[in-house]
């Protein structure tokens, strides 16, 4: 065990148990999986993804690149880190080689989403975090003050002293002020990993810790979690402000085989150290650029650790090399690590120091067990850099901070390149800024991206195995752009997007290219700042959740009747109906037998319902629909078809006059919504001196047509005082009627070509009138049909299905519907486009039916249509296609396969012979006329 | 996730806007009057500046109002909102 007594912050008076790669481990509560596994001594976690090199923990928080696991209890979760695990009882991990698993059970847990609004939202609760927090929260803001880490404090060590006492007495101060403070939101363990636009950020809160009541540390509760729980919570926060307090993090320098177990950034040895009271190494070479490491070597000497510092400059910084010098800490300037010794299990266990001599470099070699490299910081500017913020070159720092000042944007502390702590404090709180010691000043940094050596063994992106030798072969291959070069070496395309490595391999891009790094710049950062899960993002949102469904009055009964359902949209919609032992054919042929020589009934509640009102709603339909609506008498229906500006058919329904000034319009069941948008549009912006309302009543009106030849006796047998005789009761015509004191609306409309009597009622009542009509039909052999049935009957009379046998592109006139089209009125829209040249091209695509001339084939619907030249051949490739086959449907009617289709100056060409490529043969097919059945309409009035 | 100024209903999230195209293309007087060319131009041209740009919205997921705004294609940043039938604002280099 290396855990050193008096250093860190866990609670060793309570013990954890954990499993990593089938070995039974102990911890404390305030543990990480990493910092538990290195009290306990192990630093080989998984392997590289491509070289399969043995990897360790390399960094103390989400920059680690390596350090991987996959969790397995209690819910499998591929690829952590395992320095950003915080520790609970019954953990079982596994080290990872680059790739994860995903589970292959449900995830129980809860994720949620909640939505934040503040003034002023910042995102870091180190020390110019805290007091940014504060001041904005002493000024009367209303604050959101959110961290990554279990604990505010930030980077600071108990040795750091604020305001005249220990720091983290200070930091305790501050959060106690906060938290009495009720506009103020605290968030610890909350990540904000997106900033957008107008000062939107998305932050996950990880609500882990103890589960309520347990006792128990857990982070997914699963099965276990109580109601009110969620384990993620992604906060959507709007700021009006947004201060970017998220620190900096260390780089480390390149050098061979830098990438061993036991390679770590000084910064994290110390945190390790600090944070959790474990010493990562007993004998410590420390490889640095920066002054920062110094205190990383003096305090790990302190506890007890030999330590040889190696400082690649010549001028040491005099007071920190004291101190080091005090603590026992041998020193070496002007000194490089050029690589590294492994042992068997690939635990470094040497480095290789390289000094400058008259003659040349000479190499020794110091045996260790931990190897430390600072090579300076690099602001943590993500969020900066997501609102387009610019990043440019600081030769100081050698690593990019931010530049010309975003709107709504600040950026304060280490991630704006301030490094010292009386920096940090009055960037955060300016003129209220605490006092602190002071800090000696610093020499400044050497910027250093990599020391000599065989570059095919420096690696850059240790997640990616990624080497300078790649990069020079980046560079090799003509690359000039950092965003090309990581694209070609893959270098910060890990889990870890490149938190060490990327300014790196900008500054070894530029040396190559032998230009300055501030010229070239560095890679955009995008969001997530740290992964992310889809169960966090999709929070409530999913299973019944994901997306509304839509289901009618007689749903229950559809279901209790076994119904097949088919999704339009958001509805569920019966398809057909099977009897025990029916196939979907077998089933649909019946209904349709069934509507055509009995009587059949539909549950279609789900038409688009317009209720048009006002003095000018005649005029207004009159200038959306192609035929006239203003002349529509009270009491009838008329067919009617828009189209958009260009001419081509958008929906059609029918039209109920209801009154003067009342319309009810139906649409298509899909196109509802966009009908009533278009509507709208045409209402507000250009005639909105048109006196007249709209509104969505779908939902309002249960809708039943009853079909068939005997549909009549069932109307006449449920609405007794109506007379549903062809004369009393004509085509085309609605009447009001009630059932028991409920008003029932009937009418006369027939997409079937069949007499038929569409029922409407109130949607609270319409499970009850259906079964009305399903009991006083069954003498009659009434059958219930679904989408399928209809859609069949409806094809054989040759009625297109908008969206189906239309595309965008097609004209009422290639639907052949003239008819429909009024010729007196002025204008409408889509009139002046059915004069445009194209229209009255004759090789237009129309509607027309086909019939296969083996009486067997069922075309699938979107197969092409093509034609033999003379010879009785196709002609060679690429061979023409007349159209396509839009519906296609077997007919009980006819006794054979039939279907729709567009087709190049079909009108004109019926009778003819053409072919449809199907499963590798050519089907020969008959142009016919799309009304298959009852071309005469005899059939409608029964 | 930008915010959407709604003359009607104020700050709102994009998600809950329609686009509707560049504004001011009056639908003509009297169609039956143009030529192809004048017809054609009116369905199916419309401009596509970098920079401010007066565009129809629709609150849809909200108040459900259309409304006009001044939009900069560049920076997405609106620059006035106002009723449709409304005087276009005067903003330096706007288009349509």
């Amino acid at each position: 065990m290396t855990r050193i007594d008096g250093y860190g912050r866990v609670d060793r008076t309570r013990t954890l148990d954990f499993v990593v790669d089938g070995t039974t481990y102990t911890g404390h509560p305030g543990d990480t999986l990493a910092s538990a596994l290195l009290a306990n001594g192990v630093t080989v976690l998984g392997g590289s993804v491509t070289l399969g090199r043995p990897r360790g923990i390399g960094g103390a928080w989400v920059e680690d690149p390596a350090g991987l696991v996959q969790i397995e209890e209690p819910f499998p979760e591929p690829m952590l880190q395992a320095a950003t695990v915080e520790l609970y009882d019954g953990l079982v991990a596994r080290g990872l080689n680059g790739q994860g698993r995903l589970a292959t059970v449900p995830d129980t847990a809860r994720y949620d989403h909640r939505h934040a609004h503040c003034d002023t939202l910042v995102v870091g609760a180190g020390p110019a975090g805290l007091l940014a927090a504060r001041t904005a929260a002493r000024r009367g803001d209303r604050v959101v003050l959110v961290d990554d880490r279990p604990e505010a404090g930030g980077s600071l060590v108990p040795a750091d002293r604020i305001d005249g006492r220990a720091a983290h007495r200070f930091v305790a101060d501050v959060v106690a002020e906060l938290a009495e403070n009720p506009e103020v939101l605290h968030l610890q363990r909350t990540t904000a990993f997106g900033h957008y636009d107008d000062g939107f950020v998305l932050a996950l809160e990880r609500r882990t810790g103890e589960a309520r009541g347990t006792g128990v540390g857990a982070d997914h509760l699963g099965a276990a979690a109580p109601a009110d729980r969620s384990r993620r919570r992604v906060h959507r926060i709007r700021a009006g402000r947004v201060v970017v307090a998220a620190g900096a993090i260390e780089r480390p320098v390149v050098f061979a085989d830098n990438d061993r177990p036991g390679v770590m950034l000084a910064s994290a040895a110390r945190e390790y150290l600090h944070r959790y009271g474990v010493l990562t190494g007993r004998e410590v070479v420390v490889f640095t650029t920066d002054d920062a490491a110094y205190l990383a070597a003096a305090d790990l000497a302190g506890a007890g650790a030999r330590v040889t510092l190696v400082d690649a400059r010549t001028a040491l910084p005099a007071e920190r090399a004291r101190e080091c010098t005090a603590a026992g800490v041998t020193l070496r300037a002007g000194a490089t690590v050029v690589g590294s010794d492994g042992d068997a299990a690939g635990r470094v266990r040497a480095a290789h120091v390289a000094t400058p001599g008259a003659d040349g470099p000479r190499t020794e070699v110091l045996a260790c067990d931990l190897l430390l490299v600072s090579g300076g910081w690099t602001p943590t500017a993500h969020l900066f850099s997501h609102v387009r913020g610019r990043l440019v070159y600081d030769a100081g720092l050698g690593a990019f901070r931010p530049g010309a000042a975003v709107e709504g944007t600040e950026v304060i502390g280490a991630a704006n390149g301030t490094l010292d702590l009386a920096g940090c404090l009055y960037e955060g709180a300016g003129g209220d800024a605490p006092s602190s010691a002071p800090e000696p000043a610093r020499t400044p940094a050497l910027v250093l991206w990599r020391t000599a050596g065989d570059s095919s063994r420096q690696f850059v992106d240790i997640a990616r195995d990624a080497t300078v030798a790649d990069i020079e072969r980046a560079v090799g291959a003509g690359l000039r752009s950092v965003e090309h070069v990581k694209r070609y070496t893959t270098i910060g395309t890990a889990h870890d997007q490149g938190k060490t490595s990327g300014t790196i391999a900008s500054g070894i891009t530029a040396e190559l290219l032998g230009r300055p790094a501030g010229d070239l710049g560095t890679t955009t950062f995008r969001p997530p700042y740290t992964p992310v899960s889809f169960a966090a993002l999709a929070g409530r949102e999913r299973g019944d959740l994901f997306d509304p469904v839509r289901t009618t009055a007689v749903h229950p009964w559809h279901v209790a009747h076994g119904a097949v359902f088919t999704d339009v949209g958001q509805w569920k919609r019966p398809r057909h109906f099977p009897r025990a032992g029916e196939d979907p054919d077998a089933a649909v042929l019946r209904e349709c037998a069934a509507a055509r020589r009995d009587v059949a009934i539909m549950d279609g509640s789900t038409l688009g319902k317009i209720d048009v009102q006002g003095p000018d709603a005649g005029e207004f339909l009159d200038l959306v629909y192609t035929n006239l609506m203003s002349s529509l008498k009270i009491g009838r229906v008329r067919y009617g078809v828009m189209c958009g500006n260009d001419g081509m058919v958008t929906d059609d329904g029918t039209v109920l006059r209801i009154a003067e000034d009342r319309f009810l319009l139906t649409t298509t069941t899909g196109g509802a919504a966009s009908v009533l948008d278009h509507l709208e549009d045409w209402r507000q912006t250009e005639v909105g001196h048109l006196k007249v309302n709209l509104t969505s009543v779908t939902e309002h009106w249960a809708v039943f047509p009853v079909v068939g030849p005997r549909s009549r006796e069932v109307i006449s047998a449920v609405f007794r005082d109506v007379d549903a005789s062809a004369e009393a009761f004509e085509f085309m015509t609605w009447r009001d009627t009630e059932l028991d004191g409920v008003p029932v609306r009937l009418a006369r409309i027939s997409f079937s070509g069949e007499l038929a009597f569409e029922v409407n009622v109130d949607a609270r009542y319409g499970l009850a009138v259906w079964e009305r009509l399903i009991a006083a039909g069954r003498p009659y052999g009434i059958t219930p049909y679904g989408t399928e049935t209809m859609h069949v009957l409806r094809a054989e009379k040759g009625y297109p299905i908008i969206g189906q046998d239309t595309d965008g592109t097609v004209s009422p006139h290639d639907l052949g519907m003239s008819w429909v089209v009024s010729k007196k009125k002025a204008d409408f829209v889509g009139k002046r486009s059915f004069a445009r040249p194209l229209n009255s091209d004759p090789l237009r695509k129309h509607l027309v039916g086909l019939l296969p001339t083996d009486r067997s084939t069922r075309l699938p619907e979107g197969a092409q249509i093509v034609e033999f030249a003379a010879d009785g051949t196709l002609p060679p490739p690429p061979v023409p296609m007349l159209g396509h086959v839009t519906s296609s449907y077997l007919s009980a009617e006819l006794a054979r396969p039939f279907a729709l289709a567009l087709l190049k100056g079909g009108r004109d060409r019926i009778g003819d012979v053409v072919h449809v490529p199907h499963q590798g043969a050519l089907v020969p097919v008959e142009i016919t006329g799309p009304v298959l059945v009852d071309p005469e309409g005899a059939r409608r009035d029964g | 996730m930008q915010l959407i100024d709604c003359p009607w209903c104020g700050p709102r999230e994009e998600v809950e806007f329609h686009y509707g195209g560049q504004a001011h293309v009056e639908y003509p007087a009297a169609p039956a009057e143009l030529d192809d060319e004048q017809w054609a131009r009116y369905v199916f041209f419309r401009d596509n500046p970098k920079g401010p740009f007066a565009e129809r919205w629709s609150h849809a997921a909200g108040c459900r109002r259309w409304f006009n705004a001044v939009r900069d294609t560049h920076t997405y940043r609106f620059l006035a909102v106002y009723p449709v039938g409304g005087a276009r604002p005067q903003i330096p280099g706007t288009r349509s």
